[in-house]
């Protein structure tokens, strides 16, 4: 539990660091982002190797913005069993067979494995702009888009609560398990008082976090503070991988090189 | 200067379970007075506070700040001259440094950000801990945690200061130099606590509570040697107070 909380905030001294990519606008690589994900989804169920020349966004992100593989590869691991929960079917369902460089598979498999690559790809995105921006200037980029006000608020307030959540819990654990040695867990029973508690608990430490806000002016808006504006680089970064994902969309780039390759053309 | 000043007049107030927690309060504080505000544990202490800052509003009686009725309207203006430090500073540290906490008021009143930023530096450095500042609250000492929750208020320059257990869970040094702090600050104090020695201190003028109403008010120095007063409010004389169970000799007298 402690771990869990220790690990929320990594990603706050993550994004603090001074380097390339923690450094470009907000904004940018939010947008950089959303059409990311956008070309990765657009790609039909079927096609597998148009996908792959996208992998190159997260890899060359992971590497100037020198984050930790393990963190990295830990959180889209999590999200993992709802794909496969997704995908494992598909195998069962599609029996019809296709040829894949040289070896003949069902389409199931191949819907499998690229419903599983798509997640991947945009999970890491995803972790990816979170590590190199922090939430709440990443709060104050989705405002520049837009996003009502309210929603915003919602994110950053529920990133803000889960520690306040999570260190409850962690303190009730360590209460309970002090006066149960030995035990395994926490028993059935006690499992309705141990939510409701922590329900109201996290009321009340919810409410005197509010009222630290309201009596500091808070009034709706998160404000967290000015922002540089958005530089030649910053146009550079979007401009350059915008013009890769859709150079990436059009063509086919592994069957391209594969047919010069094999002097197939 | 008037505009330092909470009057407080016939407060009232109820819980929603019908618990009445303040039955008929009145007093004033002046322009640069420290009060401490004592009582026994569920005396009405917190919600008195609560009340003053309009997180709470009376059932009956009013709260003036200067001039100026403590309203719903009134509110945000008054907010900006009362700056109120929470019992527990993870309540009060919400951002993800120390900076930006302390930068969160200044920036909800909208200051431009070099307003923002010399306010900071001077709050941390009031407080002295300016090498923090991009610091991770929640990797703070209890001490330096304090600090922080302390500048997160300074930096919006209240005129009065209000302060709930500010010496709680710290260690002895960390409430020596908590306690230097408040005694620099020439803001009006309004102290609540159950560490009287630092209430000695820090406060010139003592009120106690008792079951929500005022059992007495008047200079730290008399109130907190009446034994029998604070007896019987569940209190007991400030360590310093208290004669040597050896020699019978008191620390030091309080004139």
């Amino acid at each position: 539990m402690n771990d869990a909380l220790h690990n929320i905030r990594i990603w706050d001294d993550l994004a603090r660091r001074q380097n390339a990519v923690n450094n470009l606008h907000p904004l940018v690589k939010l947008l950089t982002t959303i059409f990311y994900l956008i070309v990765v989804v657009s790609f039909g169920r079927y096609e597998i190797s148009s996908l792959l020349p996208l992998i190159f966004y997260p890899v060359v992100i992971f590497s100037l913005a020198e984050l930790p593989l393990g963190e990295v590869l830990k959180r889209i691991a999590w999200a993992m069993p709802f794909v496969i929960g997704i995908g494992i079917f598909n195998p069962v369902f599609d029996h019809q067979t296709v040829e894949l460089l040289g070896f003949t598979i069902s389409r199931g498999w191949l819907t499998f494995i690229s419903i599983l690559i798509k997640c991947v790809l945009t999970v890491a995105a995803g972790i990816l702009l979170v590590a190199t921006t922090g939430m709440e200037r990443l709060g104050a980029a989705l405002r520049m888009i837009r996003v009502p006000r309210v929603f915003v608020l919602q994110l950053l307030l529920t990133y803000r609560y889960i520690s306040v959540l999570g260190n409850e819990l962690a303190r009730m654990l360590r209460a309970y398990s002090l006066r149960a040695p030995g035990q395994k867990g926490i028993k059935r029973e006690a499992w309705g008082s141990l939510t409701g508690s922590l329900l109201l608990r996290s009321f009340d430490r919810a409410q005197r976090v509010y009222a630290a806000m309201c009596l500091r002016g808070f009034a709706g808006e998160y404000n967290s503070g000015a922002m540089a504006k958005i530089g030649a680089g910053d146009l550079g970064f979007l401009a350059g991988w915008s013009t890769f994902f859709i150079m990436a969309r059009l063509y086919d780039w592994p069957l391209w090189l594969g047919s010069l390759l094999t002097g197939v053309f | 200067m008037s505009h330092h000043k909470v009057e407080v007049s016939n407060l009232h107030f109820s819980y929603p379970d019908g618990h009445q927690a303040i039955r008929g309060m009145s007093f004033t504080i002046f322009h640069g007075e420290s009060v401490g505000v004592i009582g026994a544990n569920g005396a009405g202490k917190s919600t008195l506070l609560m009340l003053l800052m309009g997180i709470l509003f009376p059932d009956s009686g009013e709260i003036l700040v200067g001039d100026t009725r403590l309203t719903k309207k009134t509110l945000p203006m008054i907010r900006q001259r009362l700056g109120m430090v929470f019992q527990d500073p993870d309540d009060q540290l919400f951002m993800t440094t120390v900076g930006d906490d302390v930068a969160f008021g200044p920036r909800n009143y909208q200051l431009d950000e070099a307003e923002v930023e010399s306010r900071v530096i001077e709050a941390l450095t009031q407080v002295g801990i300016p090498h923090l500042k991009d610091r991770a609250p929640f990797k703070l000492s209890g001490g330096e945690k304090r600090a922080a929750a302390i500048a997160t208020v300074l930096s919006m320059r209240p005129d009065i200061l209000i302060m709930d257990e500010p010496t709680s869970f710290l260690d002895p040094q960390s409430r020596r130099r908590v306690m230097g702090l408040l005694k620099s600050f020439e803001h009006t104090k309004i102290i609540t606590s159950h560490d009287l020695d630092m209430v000695l201190e820090t406060c010139r003028r003592v009120i106690v509570i008792k079951d929500g109403l005022v059992a007495a008010d008047g200079p730290a120095g008399e109130i907190l040697k009446n034994q029998p007063l604070l007896d019987g409010c569940g209190l007991e004389m400030p360590l310093s107070l208290q004669s040597c169970p050896n020699c019978g000799a008191s620390k030091y007298e309080v004139e």
